[in-house]
């Protein structure tokens, strides 16, 4: 499967193959990872698809989002499962895939997932913290700096990141640039940094085939 | 067009062109010229609280209508709100003195595990504002600090912010606790936040869920007229 540019997944995301008996339906953040445990385990029954990554600063959008692609993408699967978790959905999302019988990841973010649900759970002292990912790290431009108008109002970091403390990266990967790019984006937010490698978390044993 | 703004001398302008032009810099969040502005109608002699009100509270309400509609984003929302903290923040040493009316007092505060105060202090500021008295506690407010400060402060009503679906379900622990104390019903409840509904105002216990800053301000007026009409005679 060829996946277009980060871009592309944020504003549209991505259409499915069609081959495979198990529909992933995704946010667009996630396509690499998802592909990546795909061609890690071999997982020649996933499919993949996703909604726009840009959703993420929207979430009142998700879990109708997903209602549509479930009805659209059902009859073609044998099983869909949605790779998402609340991602500020106050629960919307928990009861839209309970009315459509599908499974959701158990997690209030990606965040979350990544690390480990209970693990990152137990990070009580981290309220202060702001989070990337791989994907937010490579698409800060899109996900933080403009929509947050810093681009045009830099004088506003006070006004959004006055309370936080530190920038934390959860590294899907180990990848030297992407950690440079990630301290780049902590300085310019004012915040102290670091780096947690997370690998792929509560995503692959989601993803992983039951029984 | 900007050559013509860059010559613009406020203190030229006459009171009913400078009025509306201090709305026109509110709205581009020119706080400089906000301020100047509040200044020389202070140097005519105006009375503080007609500034406010004639000048800063309607230029923001425009600001404010216009953010509801999806004209204006949050960046230009916050540097309208910053000129307008410039202006009130020569305004506000002198309300008290010159007999501004006293609408009630409000405790302000963002819930426990959660550090985003944009909303609460658009709300704390435009409730300042149309007369209210303001008590901010600022971010990762607990139950004990809000319901302390409600009695130090004699307050009328309690807002709570939040920005987080994993933090908005505090609320629900803080007017609990109020009612096992027997003082729910002595203050107007008010809740606030991107995450939040109607929906969920009521289910937790809620006076009312205020949706934007100026529907914060009307809520607690007519919730405070409501009380000032219960109130027995003499």
């Amino acid at each position: 499967m060829n996946l277009p540019d980060d871009a592309t997944l944020t504003d549209r995301g991505l259409p499915p193959s069609g081959a495979g008996r198990v529909l992933v339906l995704a946010c667009g953040a996630l396509a690499h990872e998802i592909l990546a445990l795909k061609r890690m385990n071999g997982w020649d029954h996933l499919d993949l698809t996703c909604l726009p990554a840009i959703w993420h600063n929207h979430p009142e959008r998700i879990a109708p989002g997903v209602a549509q692609a479930v009805a659209r993408h059902r009859a073609a699967y044998d099983t869909i499962l949605v790779a998402y978790g609340d991602c500020g959905t106050g629960g919307g999302l928990a009861r839209t895939c309970a009315e459509l019988g599908v499974q959701m990841i158990e997690a209030p973010h990606c965040y979350a997932f990544f690390e480990g649900t209970d693990r990152f759970a137990a990070h009580e002292d981290e309220v202060t913290a702001f989070y990337l990912t791989d994907f937010l790290a490579r698409q800060f431009e899109a996900f933080v700096w403009r929509p947050l108008g810093l681009d045009r109002f830099p004088d506003l970091i006070q006004a959004y990141f006055g309370n936080y403390e530190k920038l934390v990266y959860l590294a899907q990967t180990e990848d030297a640039a992407l950690d440079t790019r990630a301290r780049e984006c902590a300085a310019r937010l004012g915040l102290a940094y670091e780096r947690r490698l997370t690998g792929y978390g509560d995503l692959e044993r989601f993803l992983t085939p039951r029984g | 067009m900007a050559e013509e703004e860059d010559d613009l001398i406020l203190s030229e302008l006459p009171d009913d062109e400078l009025v509306p032009q201090m709305g026109d810099d509110l709205y581009d969040g020119l706080k400089d010229e906000v301020a100047e502005g509040v200044q020389i109608l202070l140097d005519r002699g105006w009375a503080p609280y007609r500034i406010l009100t004639e000048a800063l509270v309607s230029g923001m309400t425009v600001v404010g209508n216009d953010f509801r509609d999806g004209i204006l984003f949050v960046p230009e929302v916050l540097q309208a709100a910053n000129a307008m903290k410039a202006g009130m923040g020569l305004l506000k040493p002198l309300l008290a003195e010159t007999g501004a009316p006293k609408m009630g007092k409000m405790v302000i505060g963002t819930v426990k595990g959660d550090i985003h105060d944009i909303g609460k202090n658009l709300v704390g500021m435009m409730m300042e504002g149309a007369g209210f008295d303001v008590v901010d506690l600022g971010i990762n407010t607990d139950a004990d600090e809000y319901i302390d400060a409600l009695a130090r402060e004699q307050a009328d009503i309690l807002g709570m912010s939040a920005l987080l679906t994993t933090t908005m379900p505090y609320m629900k622990i803080v007017i609990d606790t109020m009612a096992e104390k027997g003082i729910r019903d002595d203050y107007i409840v008010l809740v606030g936040g991107a995450p939040l509904n109607e929906e969920f105002g009521k289910a937790i216990g809620a006076d009312a869920y205020c949706r934007d800053a100026a529907v914060a301000v009307e809520t607690a007026k007519s919730f405070v007229a409501r009380r000032h009409n219960q109130m027995p005679a003499g």
